[in-house]
């Protein structure tokens, strides 16, 4: 479930924990990489991708959410 | 009990909500030399229905649309967004909508983005268009930095819950910080307050079932404006009308307008009359105007309906893609890169999404002030107009300065300690957190959407349905003030929305039963039939000393 952070390229500023819309995230201890405590919550907005200064996150689209399509008539 | 910080915060103005509507206002009214806080659930940089972005600001730009502008209003009464607004609150919009349009532009917000005043999309053919085309990705940045500017505070994580009002007018407010782990109640004294709380989800299901977050619009964003304002006294106003939205299926996603293609059956044929082919100046306005037609197709069995972007020119696809990252649609782009969908070769499946709340809740005149006395809203949380985010830009900066003008004229603060309708709902609180055992806001919430989607849904409402309606949603809510648990700040929050929209769902159901005809999304299977004598009739609703009052009236 979204997003996914990358604990490695991860510099446990708090960002993403700090400006998400829903809260998703969570801080356990200041300078730790936050953990994804509320994935459900997920708006799959994106926030937390674009303003990761690290690029540490992705977000996964569960299944669910799959965008249906067809290729177009010509 | 929950811990309550025995220092109140004291401030001119208190802002709710820190989105387009409140960050503008909070900007107008510190301007006028007053103290302003906003005091926002999450982050004003990303928070709300346009924390990401958007590309389409409904405006009056004499120089483009000649001096008269009465052929605008009258497109922007034909609009999506125009049904239900007061005439003075819409004139009032339009007259001031370019000074918005310029204030952004030179704050770092690209209003001309390609060169020029593009007014595309939202349009007819061969009538005036009126929606701005602009590139909003960095909008709540912008909007923060320049409140941050004008020295206003903001003051993050920190939901308000209650207004305190005594003698019609207001004292100041509850507020729950989410900060930490353990939640902390704040006392908040203002002079002036003004609701700018956005939209209501979560109150009918998602497209996919128990999965409440999936949502066009700011899935945090709970009607809690309306519910605390109706608490407080203030009037609310064409509750009954379901609104609802449409964009892709099953990835609950605004901005249908950005898309430019055709809407088209399985067949190939296009399902609207308006565009034979879509341009970036005229894409298909079918889903704007008949938003059903994707539920209507299925229904029908002709179904489904897809948006066909593979006959759009190379130059306007491009202008679509970037549209869709001004959107703040990067995450469904993103998506559909990694999964291979084309929009010069694939057909993507739209739907209708489930209601919502949007301009449908409280009343304001055209200074954005309630019939509570320095209480003033904003946004999508107003009930008589209605212009997404260019109403909450422009509607926001009217709200500051009128709360700015009380908050001067106001010289003393009002005493709010001790204040029993506080206390009382600091202890609903305080039992929330206390109880060891019981469901969490979850089950109260899907409880309440099955409720609302069976009895009050679009598809059919009656008196005996309604009725039902109220009377299981009564035994649900008496059931989860009294039962529901939470562990946290996080999930009282939760839960507190979920009261909220428990609140503004009481509300629908008696004003759906008020409203003997069928308007709009508001069918009545007993009442099929729409009344000429209520055209133009706004149905209001407010409590006073714990009764329920509703009145029709004109518009204004």
């Amino acid at each position: 479930m979204p997003p996914i952070i990358n604990a490695e390229k991860c510099n446990a500023c708090g960002v993403c924990a700090d400006i998400c819309p829903t809260d998703v995230f969570h801080v356990e201890e200041k300078k730790t990489v936050p953990s994804v405590r509320y994935p459900e919550e997920c708006w799959h907005c994106n926030s937390c991708v674009l303003d990761c200064k690290q690029r540490a996150i992705e977000l996964r689209i569960p299944l669910p959410l799959m965008m249906l399509h067809v290729e177009a008539k010509k | 009990m929950i811990a309550v910080d025995k220092n109140a915060i004291k401030t001119d103005v208190l802002i709710i909500g820190g989105g387009i509507a409140g960050l503008m206002a909070a900007i107008h009214a510190a301007r006028q030399g007053v103290g302003v806080l906003v005091a926002e659930k999450a982050n004003t940089r990303r928070s709300g229905c346009g924390a990401t972005g958007n590309d389409h600001f409904m405006c009056y730009i004499p120089q483009v649309h000649g001096k008269n502008m009465e052929p605008i209003l009258a497109e922007y009464y034909k609009s999506q967004v125009g049904g239900f607004s007061d005439p003075s609150l819409a004139t009032a919009f339009l007259r001031q909508s370019f000074g918005r349009v310029r204030d952004w532009q030179r704050w770092g917000i690209s209003m001309q983005s390609k060169g020029k005043w593009d007014f595309s999309g939202h349009a007819f053919p061969g009538r005036p268009r009126i929606w701005l085309k602009y590139a909003g990705h960095n909008q709540k940045a912008v909007l923060t930095r320049q409140a941050k500017k004008q020295k206003v505070n903001i003051n993050n994580h920190l939901t308000v819950t209650d207004i305190l009002a005594a003698k019609g007018e207001v004292g100041g407010a509850i507020a729950l910080d989410t900060v930490r782990e353990k939640p902390v109640l704040r006392y908040i004294r203002a002079k002036s307050i003004v609701i700018a709380t956005g939209c209501g989800s979560r109150l009918y299901p998602s497209p996919t079932p128990g999965w409440m977050f999936n949502t066009a619009n700011c899935p945090v964003c709970t009607g809690s404006g309306q519910a605390m304002a109706y608490r407080a006294g203030a009037k609310l106003v064409n509750m009954e009308f379901p609104n609802r939205h449409a964009g892709p299926k099953y990835f609950a996603r605004c901005g249908k307008a950005t898309w430019i293609g055709l809407y088209k059956d399985p067949h190939g044929t296009p399902v609207g009359p308006f565009v034979s082919k879509a341009t970036r100046e005229l894409g298909d306005i079918t889903g704007d105007i008949w938003s059903d037609v994707f539920t209507a197709k299925f229904k029908s069995g002709d179904g489904p309906v897809y948006i066909d972007c593979s006959s759009t020119s190379k130059a306007d696809l491009d202008y679509m893609m970037w549209g869709l990252v001004q959107e703040g649609n990067t995450g469904m782009l993103d998506y559909m890169a990694a999964e291979g969908i084309d929009v010069r070769k694939h057909a993507v499946e739209f739907m209708q999404y489930e209601p919502f709340l949007v301009g449908r809740g409280i009343e304001i005149d055209a200074r954005a002030e309630t019939n509570i006395g320095g209480l003033f809203a904003a946004g999508d949380t107003v009930g008589n107009f209605r212009a997404d985010c260019a109403g909450a830009a422009t509607f926001g900066w009217i709200a500051g300065q009128s709360a700015a003008a009380r908050a001067k004229r106001t010289t003393t603060f009002q005493n709010i300690a001790g204040d029993p309708y506080a206390r009382k709902r600091i202890r609903l609180y305080s039992g929330i957190m206390q109880r060891k055992n019981g469901p969490d806001w979850k089950e109260a919430n899907l409880a309440l959407q099955q409720i609302m989607n069976d009895y009050a849904g679009p598809r059919g409402r009656s008196e005996t349905l309604l009725n039902a309606g109220s009377n299981y949603l009564k035994n649900l809510k008496k059931k989860a003030v009294e039962t529901l648990t939470a562990g946290n700040a996080h999930t009282l929050m939760r839960s507190i929305e979920t009261l909220d929209l428990m609140e503004c769902a009481e509300v629908i159901l008696l004003t759906a039963a008020e409203r003997k005809e069928t308007r709009g999304k508001h069918v009545r299977l007993d009442y099929p039939f729409t009344n000429p004598l209520l055209t133009d009739k706004f149905l209001t609703i407010r409590k006073q000393t714990g009764r329920v009052h509703m009145d029709w009236r004109d518009r204004i």
